[in-house]
């Protein structure tokens, strides 16, 4: 298991290669979050709370190794300041069948969104703007 | 002592970080309750408690959550992560 939150960008390739080397599982799935253009916005500010984001993280990628027997699974998650169409996570599984991979990689983004202390704000041409948390980010936890 | 920490919104509506408060607050919402008495930017960054999530000691926690031996509790917004 490898949980990384970091400022500095990463290549997504590279980490997967990387991440794919000497397994046994059969399937490996990876989800990459970017910076979306929501419109006139030039950059995406990303705040967390140190003592908290690793351990919090850690906690979730655990549950997903024992739920889906994963034989590794990976978290790169950035804060700071991050221009549109920057990466600004990664997540990836690694099973013996594809279903534990999606699966297994689904329950972690839907609990990083809402679990994991980090905070997205909008920098705009004409300011700034908190992302606010939607409710059908909680609704997605109640199906697993 | 207490150390409390305000993350996004929270922070820029109380305009500091972190501080560090001597409390006799039993609970999360004693706390909340004896902040929201201090000034009117706490009492606008508490007003609806709703709207914000706790952590105690670095794990997400409830607003009933009791105070006794915790050395740190943080306020902040629901998480936007992902």
């Amino acid at each position: 298991m490898t949980v990384r939150v970091q400022t500095a960008a990463f290549d997504m390739g590279a980490e997967l290669n990387a991440f794919s080397e000497g397994l046994e599982a059969g399937a490996v799935v990876s989800f990459t979050g970017l910076v979306r253009d929501a419109g006139r916005m030039v950059a995406m500010e990303i705040e967390h709370y140190p003592a908290m984001t690793e351990r919090a993280i850690t906690a979730i990628v655990q549950e997903a190794t024992a739920r889906w027997s994963l034989e590794r699974a990976l978290v790169i998650h950035r804060h700071g300041r991050l221009m549109v169409g920057e990466p600004i996570m990664m997540v990836a599984t690694a099973a013996r069948h594809r279903a534990g991979a999606f699966q297994a990689a689904e329950f972690l983004m839907d609990y990083l969104k809402s679990r994991a202390p980090f905070w997205k704000k909008e920098i705009g041409a004409e300011g700034e703007v908190w992302v606010e948390a939607k409710a059908s980010d909680e609704d997605a936890l109640t199906r697993w | 002592m207490i150390d409390i920490l305000y993350f996004a919104w929270v922070r820029e509506r109380i305009g500091l970080p972190r501080e560090r408060v001597q409390t006799d607050a039993a609970t999360v919402a004693d706390l909340v309750a004896e902040l929201r008495g201090r000034e009117e930017r706490y009492a606008l960054a508490f007003a609806d408690t709703s709207a914000l999530r706790v952590a105690v000691d670095q794990d997400l926690a409830d607003f009933d959550a009791p105070l006794a031996g915790v050395r740190e509790v943080a306020f902040f917004p629901p998480m936007t992560g992902g």
